[in-house]
Order: C-alpha cells, then sequence, then structure tokens
C-alpha cells in the first residue's frame, strides 16, 4: 500500500510501510549508507505527518519482513496480545503518541499494554518524538526482573563491571574487577567480553567470577559475553554459568550470520534456568543490541535501522531477559555518525525497549572514528538516567583496553548516583553497606580507605 | 596540578594496563586524570584525521626493501573510491573498492609477468599513525621471510581511504593466490597506532570476512613484530597448502593461555 500527503504546493508519495518509516526517520548515516533515509528534510516531515495519520492497526496488516520467510516476524505476529491491545486499537500513530504522553497513560496502564504493541508501532511513534517526549514516557515504564538481586527498581540505577582484559588475563581482570567492586559497580551483573572464544579460556573466566561472587558473598551475577552455543557447551560440562549472553538483531538473516536462532536461545534459556543459580527471581538472559547491526549484516531487508533495532526486543521479550543492554554507539560512525545521532539512538532504543516490556540498559560509549566525545556521553548518561533507564556500563577510566572504544567509567555512574539520588539495587546497596564501600547516605567510603574485607583478602606487596 | 592522591589499591595497576584506582575528587575525576584522557582521546582522534603521505612511504619501503624484495614491478600507490576522509567514514563500500582504471592498469602491469604468489598491500584503514609507526618495520622482516621461501611477490600496493576488503580488489586484479594486507585498526584511547594484519587466500572482490585471518594488536605493548610475522608465515604456509584461508584455517601455533592464569595479590 502507498502512501500520499500533500503539505502546501508539495506531494509526497511513499511506496510502502518500510518507505515511509525509513522517511520518516530522524537523520542518522546507517539509513542513507542503506538509501533509505529522506531526500530531504521537508520530504523527512512529510512522511511523519503522513505516518502520524496512520492507524495502529494498520502494522498488523502490512508486514514489513515477509511472515512466510522470517522466523521474527513470525514470533511477533504470533505473541501479539489483542486484548491488551484493546486499549490504543482505535488510535493512530499521532494520536497514541498524544496517548502515550497523556495522564492516562500511567505505570500501570502502560505495563498492561506492553503484550499488545508490535515493535514497529513502538518505533513508528519514536518518530513522532522529541527527546524530551522519548524520557517523559520511559520514565513512566517500569520493567523489574531478578536474579539475585532486584533490577530495574523506581528510584535505582544498576551497573554493570566490564572489568575486560586484551589477554584474558586472570590478575588483570581480578584487578579491574577489585577496582569496580571498590567503587560500587557490578549490581547488574560483573561481565567479561573474553578476547578468546576458546570454551576452556570462557570455562576459567566463569570459575574466576564465581570465585569472587561466593567469596565476598555478593548480591550479584556474572556472565561471560560469548556465543550461545559456548554457554550452551559449558553448562552441559557442569560450569558455573549464571546468564546466557547473546547479541541479537531484528531478522531471521541477521541473527543467521550470528549463528543463532530462536530455538537456540529456547535451549539455552532452558538449560540455565533449569540450572537454579538465581536467589530472588530466575530471569537468565542477557541480550546485547545495537541500531545498524542488521544493515550491517546485509539483512535488514530495505527497513530502516531504528525499526530493526525495536524488531530485535521483539525477539528479547520472548525470553523474559534480567538486562537488555543496545551497545548503542559502538558499531562506528557509518552507522551512527556522531554524538547527535548517538544520543537520539540510546533514548530512542530505551524508549523502545522499556514500551515492550524490557529491562533497558545503555552502553553509553562511542569509537574514536565517531564525532563523538565525553561531553556527548555527558548529555546522554544524564538523560538515560532521568528517563529512568536500568543500568550502565562500569569500564576503567571508561577506556576499555580490549574492545578498544569508551563507555561509562565507575566515577560516571558515582555522578549520576549523587546528582539524581540513585542507589543501586537493593541488594547489592546492602552488600556495600555490609562492606564499608558505601554508606547509608549514598557516600563512597572507599578509596584512601581499604574496606577490611578487601583488605584482608589482598596481598599488596606482591608485584613492587 | 592535582592534590588528590590515588586509591589504596594502587599496586593492582601492576596487573593491568586498564584505568584503575585512579582516585577521585567528590566522586569525580581528578584534574590529572581528566586531562590524561582528553590526550589521550585527542591523540587517537588526531589518529584517525591524520593524514596519509603514501609517495612518502613507497619511497621508505623502496630503500627498506632494497636488495631483500622479488616484486615484479614497482611499487604502486593507489586510492579506494572513497575520495576523502569524511566519505570514508560513512561510506564502507566505497573504501572497498579500486577505481576501474586503477584495477586496469595492475592488471595490464601483471599480465605476460610470473604467476604472483603474494600481493602485499599497506592501507592506512583507520589509523595512518599506525602504518608510520609499524609498518615498514613489519615489511622488513616479512618481505625476505617471503622471498626466502620461494614466493614470487606482487609490487607493493600502498592504498590510501582503505578498507581491508580494499585487497580483494587488488589481489584480483594481480591474479595473485594470496593477499596480504598491513593496516590500521580503529584506534584505542591506549593504542592510537595498533596495526592490523590480514592474510586471505584467493583474494576477489565478494570475499567475506569470515574468509580472512586477522592478526591485531600489532604495536608497542602489544603483539611484537617478529611475534606478529611469525604467525603469518605459520598461516600464510597453511593458507597455501589447504588453499583457504578464514575461520576455518585455525592458529594453533601459540598457546598464551598458561601465562593468563594465576591472581597472585590474593591471598
Amino acid at each position: 500500500m502507498s502512501f500520499t500527503i500533500r503539505l502546501g504546493q508539495q506531494g509526497y508519495q511513499f511506496a510502502d510501510l518500510k518507505t515511509l518509516l525509513a522517511k520518516a526517520s530522524p537523520a542518522r548515516s546507517g539509513d542513507y549508507l542503506a538509501g533509505i533515509g529522506a531526500g530531504s528534510n521537508a520530504e523527512r516531515v512529510a512522511a511523519q505527518w503522513a505516518l502520524a495519520d496512520l492507524p495502529l492497526r494498520h502494522f498488523l496488516n502490512e508486514l514489513l519482513i515477509p511472515y512466510e520467510s522470517d522466523e521474527i516476524t513470525r514470533l511477533i505476529v504470533d505473541g501479539h496480545d489483542p486484548l491488551a491491545f484493546a486499549p490504543v486499537a482505535h488510535l493512530t500513530v499521532g494520536g497514541f503518541r498524544d496517548w502515550l504522553l497523556s495522564d492516562a497513560a500511567d505505570t500501570a496502564a502502560l505495563t498492561v499494554l506492553a503484550p499488545g504493541l508490535m515493535p514497529e508501532m513502538v518505533a513508528a511513534v519514536s518518530k513522532l518524538m522529541r527527546l524530551q517526549d522519548l524520557i517523559v514516557v520511559a520514565k513512566k515504564c517500569e520493567v523489574v526482573t531478578r536474579f539475585r538481586n532486584t533490577i530495574g527498581l523506581a528510584g535505582h540505577f544498576s551497573t554493570r563491571l566490564q572489568p575486560n582484559h586484551p589477554t584474558d588475563n586472570e590478575a588483570g581482570i581480578a584487578a579491574s574487577l577489585i577496582d569496580g567492586l571498590l567503587n560500587a559497580s557490578g549490581d547488574a551483573v560483573i561481565g567479561i567480553n573474553p578476547a578468546s572464544d576458546n570454551t576452556q579460556t570462557v570455562g576459567r573466566l566463569l570459575s574466576l567470577l564465581d570465585d569472587f561472587i561466593q567469596r565476598f558473598e555478593i548480591p550479584t551475577q556474572s556472565c561471560v559475553l560469548t556465543h550461545v552455543s559456548t554457554t550452551l557447551a559449558l553448562i552441559n560440562q557442569g560450569a558455573p554459568v549464571d546468564l546466557v549472553f547473546q547479541s541479537i538483531a531484528g531478522s531471521e538473516a541477521a541473527n543467521s550470520s550470528f549463528g543463532i536462532n530462536i530455538a537456540m536461545l529456547a535451549e539455552a534459556h532452558d538449560a540455565a534456568q533449569s540450572l537454579g543459580r538465581g536467589r530472588v527471581g530466575n530471569n537468565v538472559m542477557y541480550f546485547e543490541t545495537g541500531q545498524g547491526s542488521a544493515l550491517s549484516a546485509n539483512a535488514h531487508h530495505g527497513v530502516d535501522q531504528q525499526t530493526m533495532e525495536a524488531r530485535a526486543y521483539g525477539l528479547a521479550r520472548a525470553f523474559s531477559p534480567l538486562l537488555v543492554n543496545t551497545v548503542v554507539g559502538f558499531i562506528g560512525p557509518e552507522y551512527l555518525y556522531n554524538g547527535k545521532q548517538i544520543i537520539r539512538a540510546g533514548l530512542e532504543d530505551h524508549f523502545c525497549g522499556k514500551l515492550l516490556g524490557l529491562p533497558m540498559g545503555c552502553d553509553i560509549c562511542y569509537t574514536n572514528h565517531a564525532e563523538a566525545d565525553q561531553d556527548d556521553m555527558d548529555i546522554l548518561l544524564t538523560q538515560f538516567a532521568l528517563a529512568g533507564g536500568s543500568f550502565i556500563m562500569g569500564v576503567p577510566g571508561g577506556d576499555d583496553i580490549m574492545l578498544n572504544y569508551q563507555s561509562t567509567s565507575f566515577q560516571d555512574a558515582l555522578m549520576i548516583r549523587r546528582l539524581l539520588k540513585l542507589p543501586p539495587a537493593p541488594e547489592f546497596y546492602q552488600w556495600l553497606q555490609k562492606a564499608d564501600i558505601m554508606d547509608a547516605k549514598g557516600n563512597l567510603l572507599s578509596g584512601q580507605n581499604l574496606p577490611p574485607a578487601f583488605a584482608k583478602a589482598l596481598n599488596m606487596e606482591v608485584g613492587n | 596540578m592535582s592534590s588528590k592522591s590515588p586509591d589504596r589499591w594502587l599496586a593492582l595497576g601492576d596487573y593491568t594496563s586498564a584505568r584503575i584506582a585512579l582516585g577521585r575528587t567528590g566522586v569525580s575525576a581528578t584534574t590529572a586524570n581528566h586531562l590524561q584522557f582528553q590526550l589521550d582521546h585527542a591523540r587517537a582522534r588526531d589518529a584517525v584525521h591524520q593524514a596519509f603521505d603514501p609517495l612518502a612511504l613507497a619511497a621508505q619501503c623502496k630503500t627498506a626493501l632494497a636488495g631483500i624484495s622479488n616484486a615484479l614491478f614497482p611499487e604502486q600507490v593507489l586510492c579506494s573510491l572513497a575520495a576523502n576522509r569524511q566519505t570514508y567514514l560513512q561510506r564502507p563500500d566505497l573504501g572497498r573498492q579500486l577505481p576501474e582504471a586503477q584495477w586496469q592498469l595492475l592488471r595490464d602491469q601483471a599480465t605476460g609477468q610470473p604467476p604472483i604468489d603474494v600481493a602485499l598491500i599497506i592501507g592506512d584503514g583507520l589509523s595512518s599513525a599506525a602504518i608510520a609507526a609499524h609498518a615498514v618495520a613489519v615489511l622488513r622482516l616479512l618481505a625476505p621471510a617471503l622471498h626466502k621461501r620461494g614466493l614470487q611477490l606482487g609490487p607493493l600496493c600502498i592504498a590510501s581511504q582503505a578498507r581491508v576488503a580494499l585487497a580483494d580488489d587488488i589481489g584480483e586484479a594481480l591474479k595473485a593466490k594470496l593477499s596480504v594486507m598491513l593496516i590500521g585498526e580503529r584506534p584505542g584511547l591506549s593504542s592510537p597506532d595498533s596495526l592490523g594484519m590480514y592474510i586471505t587466500y584467493g583474494p576477489q572482490r565478494g570475499r567475506s570476512d569470515a574468509e580472512r585471518n586477522c592478526i591485531s594488536n600489532i604495536r608497542t605493548g602489544g603483539l611484537g613484530y617478529s611475534q606478529a610475522v611469525d604467525t603469518a608465515l605459520y598461516l600464510l604456509q597453511g593458507a597455501i597448502r589447504k588453499g583457504l584461508s578464514g575461520t576455518i584455517l585455525k592458529d594453533e601455533s601459540t598457546n598464551f593461555d598458561v601465562a593468563a592464569r594465576g591472581i597472585p595479590f590474593l591471598k
């Protein structure tokens, strides 16, 4: 179906729904790389006007990627809950934006609505929103998940401790890990990106993290971010796996380029749940996503990168994950050119994920070939936290020496906690106080002081 | 500049180049740490945009390789279809293609010559600083080692605004059995001059990245030149023997795992 609109003297035509969505997307380099971005500023706004008049129901009838050839489309369509959709079924996309911003759309209403929304509907409405709209609506969503602690409670903010090392050196990883814990980081997960995909190496790192969590009795969970098939093999070998990690994307072909499909994720999910390693809950999946990944695999089917990203969330929610992390600036300037594009993409992803019922975190990050710097990251960090973001990364000094990019530092997280009065997950916060790392007012005690449990465990003379 | 002390666990910094035990002022970064980060970011940014001088590099290579290369004809200075840095950064597809005229020129020169085993290529990639710092040194070890193994070298190709897959266009034009490309890697904050080496068997347009072998982090504080060249020779010989390269050609020559074990500072 084609869409036409006349604005003043100028008429515009959009061949089909995916063209309309692509042309309505706020500008970003990836859509131009794909050759689907708006041809002019006026054409973009014309597409937004046309999109605003589109009934939400239309998304149920015109699928962007065919049902027959794409298992993600099938998952989205088959999983759609018409009863949950009913309260907004009569609205256009523009009307939906107005409703989301209205007082009628409170936390309870949005929670009930989530299973009734298709990712494409959520992506569409985000294209009509300013940053303040994305923030205001996302802030009203509450998504709470649990494993050994509780992530996503209102008024709390979590961090993934990311102690990576370029050769997976145990001492190097442990040094960053201790630095992170002493800076109150690690309640979302302690997660290592291994340099090697060797199964034995990954198993060795899982044991290292498990030993730390047990020795210091930390109410958190661990993850080594390797391919789902490697994690599954390690579960079968008896390795201490808390969370199953996988990068996912919004089409079957893109996931295929990652070497995964829905059945593999389901198998790993069930295997991890069967271990029963959670204490307060059993959300066992950790997904990472990012705009541009489907295009990068040439598996975007002519759909804009922000809509493809929302479709990845359609896959994620089938597995009730503990954490979903949009690694927004990692992919590079071919897809998100500068700070402005990265900031908007991070807030779009958080909005779309939260509206679909996901525990959204954001790797607030950039590479050195992007037109971005620390000021841009500070803007995204403060806006993300204001929007009620669930978690961010904690990287020593903000410099990941293995992945060669910049993310948020332990100090960045401490700053946002102090600025917006956002303590970590309650169980972890209690542990920090018990360990004399933080006081009950959220002040960091460690630094010039080494908390007793760590003073006892560390031999500082070694290596000097 | 800053009166603030680092954290009590500063000694752990001996075990990683990660920025740990930084100390803080309030909960924020100290002036010294902030400015160090800014300096490192500035250097990494400059590394991306630092002008690449292919002619000067060609002259350096000519001197370095005098008498040790059996290259068929002189150095070739090339540029991808990405005419400038801005285009290069936004259009990865253009950085992977050689202009048709340059492709044809290479093909004409190679025609009638003995078949080429290895097309040696140097591309600026994302860090011309990496090329300036390490390419000639690696070439000095690599070219004579290839020559000694009886491999016929193509002309040294020096390419601006180059992505890794540009080696496919060049290798195809030269009808080379293999391509070896030295290329500047995505610069990290702590490593703005890191060099990568990519080996592709049967280079031709349309090869996927899964069909290449990569040796990365060649830099001071990273992988040393001789270790990188040893690994490259191991992979090249395997590629020639098996007639393939990529994820199914494994580097089983070294094992760093033992050195990575143990946490000496933990009681």
